[in-house]
């Protein structure tokens, strides 16, 4: 055993040294937010709440095609569907259970009209198990509350895609 | 009268024995399921005599989802988001063993770019990876601050995952053929910067605290040494067996994707102990960062997934001008691609060890079979045999270095 290290190991060396690194650390800027109030940055491709979008003139988009039904590994869509009195195919029911969704992106990958899409809302948490049965007046609701935000979010990802 | 009295008084002596005639028998004590240091759902039912533990006892399957069996009754691409599930701190390495298992029965060539973002984002989840298990197990033997900073460094990796893939942990990023999406540039020079300057400096800072701490290493070193032919015996893999000094890694002896041109070291340990498991995933993080940083210089151009039109869907521009192309679009997502008929099994260097899948075709569009071969699972059942001997207080230091997820290993 050398001096440096004898004397090392009587004036706890390592502690000390430490000690100051996390002195250093504590006048560092802090790593943590304040969440509610703010919030870290999402990218585009951000994989949250459901939603189903609308055409700019108020049509929506969804024709009832079930490719997200389909390809859903979790089975959490279930999709019906029925012309409508002007003769175009529309879904009648288009519910989302999402206590079984597993956000895999599946669904807006093969929805060929992208009508449904997964948006930047993570703040959906709810009280009870029944509000997290959406329906489709749900979705499209979202669709209309998040609308801006998904639009600017496919553009910004539309030359990957 | 006196023969009675001797029978009472003997009788008396049996009921209350003294202090030097005490019997001590060994006792039996759960650790978990639900104990912050066992790392998820394990039950360890001790059997202690004082505090030196004599037998232990992993009850396992607490996690049990039966995603094996789900996997049968799902298209191969629809049972990709399973396997993020499996090993939930390092979903991608599971994704990358499961797409490369269907590319060998494919026989699918994977574009060069896509292999060098796949194993870019894998090394990606080996240091998101340690930075979670090197700062539980700081943890685990008392000491708090280097957690928090390596928080800070797992948190910038969950980032990136999620400006790549859309989610900052189950990515479903990785696809048979090749990756999801291309990353911006952006996201690439950002990692780049990353890697230069925050990462290094936050990890060595962090590691400095421990590395030469006296308590530290009185609590790892010599704790649990697994001699090489031990930890060969048990089926180690990954750092559980390099940390017993077999240099021992998937990505040089058996190279898969481009780690065939990546140069990079395999640390191995010399005593077998906790510590040196710990430093050699230490020094396994700052590998993965130069395998990142190699990919960065050398990353082509190119498509970012095969253009085999039969299994990875066309591009969205494409399917909206292209009759066919819709149809191979309609096509995938719902049928899905069938895979030849054979087996294959294939095994990745994941950050825990060999992560292999073993896949049966039978021609369908379904796997017939998906066996998931877990390495927690062959790390656990030497549980019993590293533990013995040592103190209560070891148990959580050797499961730390362990790095056991109960995502993968009760499947």
């Amino acid at each position: 055993m050398s001096i440096a290290h004898l004397i090392k190991s009587f004036t706890l060396w390592e502690f000390v040294k430490a000690h100051a690194l996390t002195l250093k650390y504590f006048f560092k800027a802090k790593a943590t937010i304040n969440y509610p109030y703010e919030k870290n940055p999402l990218s585009p491709r951000f994989r949250g709440e459901h939603a189903l979008r609308r055409y700019p003139n108020g049509e929506e988009r969804c024709i009832a095609c079930k490719l997200c039904e389909a390809v859903c590994p979790a089975q959490a869509i279930t999709i019906e569907a029925e012309p409508r009195d002007d003769g175009s195919r529309r879904t009648t029911r288009y519910d989302i259970d999402m206590t079984k969704c597993i956000f895999c992106g599946f669904c807006q990958e093969a929805c060929p009209v992208d009508a449904i899409v997964e948006g930047p809302n993570f703040e959906y948490a709810t009280e009870t198990r029944e509000e997290l049965l959406y329906d489709k007046s749900k979705l499209l609701d979202n669709g209309d509350k998040w609308e801006r935000a998904i639009a600017a979010n496919l553009a910004a990802d539309a030359p990957y895609r | 009268m006196t023969d009675h009295v001797a029978e009472l008084e003997a009788q008396v002596d049996a009921l209350n024995p003294t202090p030097g005639d005490v019997e001590i028998q060994n006792y039996t004590i759960n650790f978990g399921p639900q104990h912050p240091a066992a790392h998820g759902v394990l039950r360890l039912v001790l059997e202690l005599d004082g505090e030196i533990v004599e037998r232990v006892d992993p009850h396992i399957g607490l996690l049990h989802r039966g995603t094996e069996k789900l996997i049968e009754y799902k298209t191969y691409l629809q049972a990709l988001p399973y396997f993020d599930r499996l090993d939930y701190c390092s979903p991608l390495a599971m994704e990358h063993s499961y797409v490369l298992a269907i590319e060998k029965l494919l026989d699918l060539e994977v574009p060069l770019r896509a292999q060098y973002l796949r194993v870019f984002f894998a090394e990606l989840t080996r240091i998101c990876n340690h930075m979670l298990n090197l700062g539980s197990h700081v943890m685990d033997v008392g000491a708090m601050t280097p957690n928090l900073w390596l928080f800070e460094i797992r948190e910038d990796c969950l980032n990136f995952f999620e400006r790549a893939s859309g989610a900052r942990m189950h990515s479903a990023y990785f696809r048979p053929g090749g990756v999801h999406q291309d990353v911006p540039l952006k996201l690439l020079t950002d990692i780049g910067d990353w890697l230069d300057k925050r990462m290094p400096e936050l990890f060595e800072d962090a590691i400095s605290l421990v590395a030469d701490n006296r308590i530290f290493k009185q609590r790892n070193v010599d704790i649990a040494v697994v001699s090489k032919d031990d930890a060969v015996k048990w089926g180690f893999s990954g750092p559980m067996i390099r940390g017993s000094g077999i240099p021992w890694d998937l990505r040089k002896s058996q190279p898969y994707d481009v780690y065939d041109r990546m140069d990079f070291d395999v640390p191995v340990g010399t005593r077998g102990d906790c510590y040196d498991r710990f430093m050699v995933r230490v020094e396994e993080v700052r590998q993965s960062a130069r395998i990142m940083k190699q990919c960065l210089r050398d990353m082509p151009e190119g498509p970012i997934a095969s253009l085999d039109r039969k299994v990875v869907p066309p591009k969205r521009g494409e399917m909206k001008r292209s009759m066919e192309a819709l149809i191979h679009h309609f096509k995938l997502y719902t049928e899905g691609f069938h895979v030849p008929a054979g087996s294959v099994y294939v095994a990745t260097e994941s950050p825990k060890g060999e992560f292999g899948v073993y896949l049966v075709s039978d021609g369908s569009n379904k796997p017939y079979r998906c066996k998931i071969r877990p390495t927690a699972f062959s790390h656990l059942q030497a549980m019993d045999f590293m533990t013995r001997g040592h103190m209560l207080a070891d148990a959580t230091a050797i499961l730390g270095a362990m790095d056991i997820v109960f995502g993968e290993c009760d499947r």
